[in-house]
């Protein structure tokens, strides 16, 4: 990696992080479990990074190491995403 | 060339849709579209990475998406609302882990090709990837146990604690300047490994059972900012973007639950809260004195009451009563008095755990009105009902400098005219701190279990008021 992509990576974060910060500090206190619920299941995006690892034709140490992480970041997407629309359906408003 | 550039351009909508999701999650009206629009993000990200020059075998692929889909849609279909904190901390582990794999799959990858010399930039990320990955690993474990009560939940303290972990972070830096300089040493890498794993469970352990939601939320942050430094590692925008939205949302999630508690982040981490303030309370001396109240004289103040605020903790959850006081609330609405439920924002076992709880249990969420803008309100409203919560009602954080909880904002409950205070017995709260509140004179005591006491209450109120 050459300085000037790091140095683009490094702009992206940043300014993914002021994002967050403005988006976030506006939520209400309401909403906060499923935000984290939610927003577990976006950390398991590194799915992304498990399958290329995990998709190698050899079956070298680092393809199951692919492997391994690709199962628990499924399993965090999935069940993060799934739980969250379930406590997300059960808030309603008053009925009338 | 081309193919890349479709890549590349679906991670771009995927990070747009991220961060369009997580706008929408903001609203309770759109909550639900913007999670399903976060997933759909999700799924392209995943689908248009099949397509990458790298992937070349789909089987164990497909069969390893297949399980993990699985198990996690069974797990999250299952797991009870009062359980939410410890799912959401095994899955806090779970992406930490999968960091973690990904960083050291690419470091073992690449470590193995001969006459490689690592670049630094590279190096420094995997680390970085693998540190935070293993401690949000090893730290959500430990705080799963906690909650789960496998472990024990107070602090766990020794000398030289403190030492010891700057010790060992120090050692794992050193161990990291040595992968960095002799990649395929791979004796350095485990150390790194083994030490960041101890590392996480050092700091969580001195971190007591009340001081959870601060943990999980922090530990949500580090597993989105593990998810970004692995984005480094690969050169991949959508893991930064994602993984620092993340990152930020746990943080401000942080910054909440500490001023709530009154406390530093800096004070909850070095721990040992709910240990020495046992301490502090036995010097107040005054043994307090408490008036009880039975469940048909509670059952007749509700009937003469106009206005009734309840505040609820997470001890009505435990004792699965939040049902009968959703229908306690109904019965008092539908003759006209008005019912209210007070939130304080630590009320439960993480940020907004009260209010997915009583959700759950059909109250709308437009009757859950946080701490700031009820709290005047209790000065002019008849009773407040305080069912399972204790130390969010101590009036000592307002009144008693000595108290180890002065200075944290608290629901004004005492100002009511009367307090009820739903309770099983008169052991201390979560924090392990004495509650003044219960021997004011307008402070009545209605021991038993929450539920079958607001059974019972209930019951009384039926019979007082006929259809």
């Amino acid at each position: 990696m050459n300085a000037e992509s790091l140095i683009v990576l490094l702009y992206v974060l940043v300014l993914a992080s002021f994002v967050g910060f403005e988006l976030i500090s506006k939520v209400p206190p309401t909403l906060h479990t499923p935000l984290m619920s939610g927003s577990n299941a976006i950390s398991g995006i590194t799915i992304v990074g498990a399958i290329v690892a995990a998709g190698p034709e050899d079956m070298s140490v680092s393809k199951w190491l692919g492997i391994a992480a690709l199962l628990l970041a499924t399993l965090n997407v999935v069940g993060g995403y799934v739980v969250t629309d379930r406590m997300l359906q059960m808030f309603k408003k008053k009925k009338k | 060339m081309e193919r890349d550039l479709i890549i590349k351009i679906a991670y771009l909508i995927a990070s747009v849709l991220f961060i369009v999701g997580i706008k929408m999650l903001g609203k309770t009206s759109t909550a639900r579209r913007g999670n399903f629009i976060s997933a759909v993000a999700m799924l392209i990200a995943i689908l248009v990475t099949l397509l990458d020059r790298q992937v070349l075998s789909f089987t164990e692929i497909f069969v390893t998406i297949l399980v993990g889909s699985v198990i996690g849609t069974v797990i999250a279909q299952r797991v009870e609302m009062t359980s939410m904190p410890e799912m959401v901390a095994i899955f806090n582990g779970f992406g930490g882990a999968a960091s973690v794999l990904v960083a050291t799959s690419e470091y073992w990858r690449m470590a193995h090709d001969a006459g490689y010399s690592m670049e630094m930039v590279v190096g420094v990320t995997i680390i970085i990837s693998v540190i935070i990955g293993c401690v949000t690993l090893t730290g959500s474990l430990v705080a799963f146990g906690k909650l789960k009560g496998l472990i024990n939940g107070r602090a766990i303290m020794f000398t030289g604690q403190h030492a010891l972990n700057a010790i060992l972070f120090l050692g794992a830096l050193a161990l990291s300047v040595l992968v960095v300089l002799e990649p395929n040493v791979e004796l350095w890498m485990m150390g790194v490994l083994l030490i960041s794993l101890l590392l996480g469970v050092l700091v969580v352990i001195p971190i007591g059972g009340a001081d959870m939601p601060v943990v999980i939320s922090l530990l949500n942050s580090y597993s989105g900012i593990a998810a970004c430094a692995t984005g480094f590692v690969l050169n991949n925008q959508v893991l930064i973007i994602a993984g620092a939205l993340v990152g930020a949302s746990g943080i401000i999630l942080t910054q909440i639950m500490c001023k709530a508690m009154n406390r530093s982040l800096v004070n909850v981490l070095l721990g040992g809260f709910g240990q020495t303030s046992s301490g502090a309370t036995a010097e107040g001396g005054e043994e307090i004195v408490v008036k009880e109240v039975g469940v048909e004289e509670t059952a007749m103040l509700f009937d003469s009451a106009s206005s009734v605020i309840i505040v609820p903790g997470y001890g009505m959850a435990v004792a699965q009563a939040q049902h009968i006081v959703r229908e306690l609330s109904d019965m008092l609405e539908r003759r006209g008095t008005s019912v209210k439920f007070a939130i304080h924002p630590v009320a439960g076992r993480m940020p907004g755990h009260m209010n997915v709880l009583l959700a759950e249990a059909n109250v709308p969420y437009d009757k859950l009105i946080e701490m700031d803008q009820i709290n005047d309100e209790f000065a002019n409203t008849d009773i407040a009902l305080i069912i399972g919560a204790n130390d969010v009602v101590n009036p000592a954080a307002r009144t008693n400098p000595g108290s180890p909880i002065y200075g944290m904002p608290v629901l004004n409950a005492d100002k009511a005219r009367t307090v009820i205070v739903c309770k099983r017995g008169m052991s201390a709260g979560y924090a392990g701190i004495e509650n003044e509140l219960f021997g004011y004179p307008n402070c009545l005591m209605l021991f038993g279990d929450a539920k079958s006491s607001m059974t019972k209450v209930v019951g009384e109120l039926k019979e007082l008021m006929p259809a």
